[in-house]
């Protein structure tokens, strides 16, 4: 699972559908490993705009990582010289970060979900669906 | 006005070809009349502002072959083609007077020998064309194309052109993504030709984030990645998406150098979906669950007394469901059912013009207007079939409509039951899934 992904996926439970609680998801116990991919400062200034800032870094803080930016880098020119570094931390944080194993707590209503062999898992037991 | 060109059309799929052309035309905003674009024939002629325009239309199709600047045409003999080129294409002329440049010769249905193809050339004298020829790299290809009664040599239609560009097709992407050639295949894996032509109808992009809710081994992930979108897939199913050994997904983007368009794939039902609510999705395609390789399935139980109480078990002091090793139960759920959750999702999610592309199967003796699901706030813009001996599939191609817009509801849980399951293996087991 990409560090990327975790910004997109909340609790499936619909009694959760409202909370605020349910999305990030809190990140435990996670096993990490950075796999190296090309670097595309328009992918990922492109990227930029999708993202809940304030969720990747809830789960940067969750795994360790409490270096980012307080405010979404905003308008951010893929072409310009100055923004190369930002884009490439972002880089190698969402997009090269993975993980492998671990935990995904629900705030809300306490679920935990699994990432398994860097597949998350979103499932659910009879009485919960 | 524009300039006219002619469109070289491939012998596949015709029912699919106004659906894609119109498609990646409005995705690179070309007005073009595609009137006179016909089952029948293999050429169409259109009016673009220019060879730009064209050349990009056209690179990104898999149902065409090439586009043309057109010079002249003739159902008759040669001596009528000349007079055709003389007549529609002498002002053009003097630009290629001194560019390097070859001939080229493309026959439908047929072909013509090497040295007829030299007498053919020398024909074409007339033409104040000094520069080099060169038969790598030329500047300029001017291409004679030929209908030919099928195996014959006779050919009753012939047209002359300016190379203006070449598909996806003719640079071999089909070749490329053959099932036979994938690292990472399963029994639910959709065939190469017909899962480009999809991300086409569905105008997936660069910078797009495109969405499989019933990945299976993604097939339509690597197709929508190989056209620069990011995307992302999930199954209730996890095994397809683990793969086998070395054999995965991701070996599968690795091996199409589209490693960076593969965000992940994700186990969930489909219907109890953990996208957040404000993720923008800007297209969805998909072949969903039709029962007849894999299950199709929901969450749940349908002998719910049985579980009463069973969220309380504990294992080594955890509750069972609670547990990395927890399987959770499924239930049987229809097909009508799902294509009407689809919908829904796709209604919701999709930004306006958004489209949504999913195909669906339908016994060829069975009236199909009835079984296509609607949703008032999605049109219906395309519905192609692919015809088997028995039984057909459709791709269906929904855009997301503004609040404007006032479509009809039609439920298709109401209609389609999981018939189709029932049928394919009582009545046409013979027919060809592949
Ligand atoms: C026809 S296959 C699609 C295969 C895919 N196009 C591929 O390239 O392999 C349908 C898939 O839907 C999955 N499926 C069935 N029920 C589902 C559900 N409720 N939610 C998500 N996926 C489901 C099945 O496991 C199966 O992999
Ligand atoms: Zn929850």
């Amino acid at each position: 699972m990409k560090f990327l992904t975790t910004n997109f996926v909340r609790c499936p439970i619909s009694k959760c559908d409202n909370s605020l609680k349910a999305f990030p998801l809190q990140y435990k116990n996670c096993e990490l490993i950075q796999e190296e991919l090309e670097f595309n400062p328009e992918f990922l200034a492109n990227i930029l705009d999708r993202l809940n800032w304030e969720a990747i870094i809830a789960v940067a803080g969750d795994l360790g990582n409490d270096s980012l930016p307080p405010t979404k880098p905003e308008n951010v020119d893929p072409k310009d010289p100055e923004n190369e570094q930002l884009l490439k931390d972002l880089h190698t944080l969402l997009i090269e970060t993975q993980i492998t194993e671990g935990e995904m707590h629900c705030g809300e209503c306490g679920h935990i979900y699994y990432i398994k062999s860097s597949i998350p898992n979103f499932l659910l037991p009879p009485h919960l669906v | 006005m524009g300039n006219k060109y002619l469109l070289y059309l491939a012998k596949a799929h015709l029912d699919f070809r106004r659906a894609e052309l119109e498609s990646l035309a409005d995705l690179y905003n070309l007005k073009v009349d595609l009137s006179n674009l016909s089952e029948d024939s293999p050429f169409v002629i259109v009016e673009i502002e220019n060879d730009d325009l064209a050349a990009k239309w056209i690179s990104r199709s898999i149902l065409c072959r090439g586009v043309y600047e057109y010079w002249g045409e003739t159902t008759e003999d040669w001596g009528q083609l000349h007079e055709s080129v003389k007549q529609n294409s002498r002002s053009k002329w003097e630009k290629y007077a001194k560019t390097s440049f070859k001939f080229d010769f493309i026959g439908y249905q047929g072909s013509r020998n090497q040295k007829s193809q030299v007498e053919v050339i020398e024909q074409f004298s007339y033409l104040p064309f000094t520069g080099p020829i060169r038969m790598k790299k030329p500047d300029v290809v001017f291409t004679v194309i030929e209908q030919f009664i099928e195996n014959t040599e006779t050919s009753t239609r012939k047209f002359f052109g300016r190379e203006v560009g070449l598909s996806e097709r003719e640079k071999g992407v089909l070749d490329k993504f053959d099932l036979r050639k994938r690292r990472y295949v399963g029994t639910t894996s959709f065939e190469a030709e017909l899962s480009l032509v999809t991300v086409n109808v569905a105008q997936t992009n660069v910078g797009k984030i495109m969405y499989d809710p019933f990945v299976g081994t993604g097939s339509f992930l690597v197709t929508g990645a190989h056209f620069g979108a990011l995307t992302i897939g999930s199954d209730i199913d996890m095994k397809p998406l683990m793969g086998k050994k070395k054999n995965t997904i991701q070996a599968n983007f690795k091996q199409y150098g589209t490693s960076l368009n593969f965000l992940d794939t994700c186990t969930m039902d489909f219907t109890h979906n953990a996208f957040r609510k404000d993720f923008i999705i800007d297209t969805i395609c998909c072949d969903p669950p039709y029962g007849v390789r894999e299950g199709l399935k929901v969450l749940g139980t349908s002998r719910p007394e049985h579980f009463v109480g069973k969220e309380n078990i504990e294992i080594d002091g955890i509750k069972a469901f609670l547990r990395k090793d927890y399987v959770p139960t499924k239930k049987a759920y229809s097909l009508g059912n799902m294509l009407d959750d689809l919908l829904d999702f796709a209604a919701k999610r999709l930004p306006i013009d958004g489209r949504l592309v999913f195909w669906m199967p339908v016994a060829n003796d069975e009236d199909y207007t009835t079984s296509i699901p609607h949703h008032e706030k999605l049109e219906l813009k395309y519905n192609c079939v692919q015809k088997f001996n028995k039984w057909s599939r459709r791709m269906l191609c929904y855009v997301k409509r503004d609040d404007g817009y006032e479509g009809q509801t039609i439920r298709a849980g109401e209609v389609i039951k999981n018939e189709f399951r029932n049928r394919y293996f009582s009545g046409f087991n013979e027919a060809s899934l592949d």
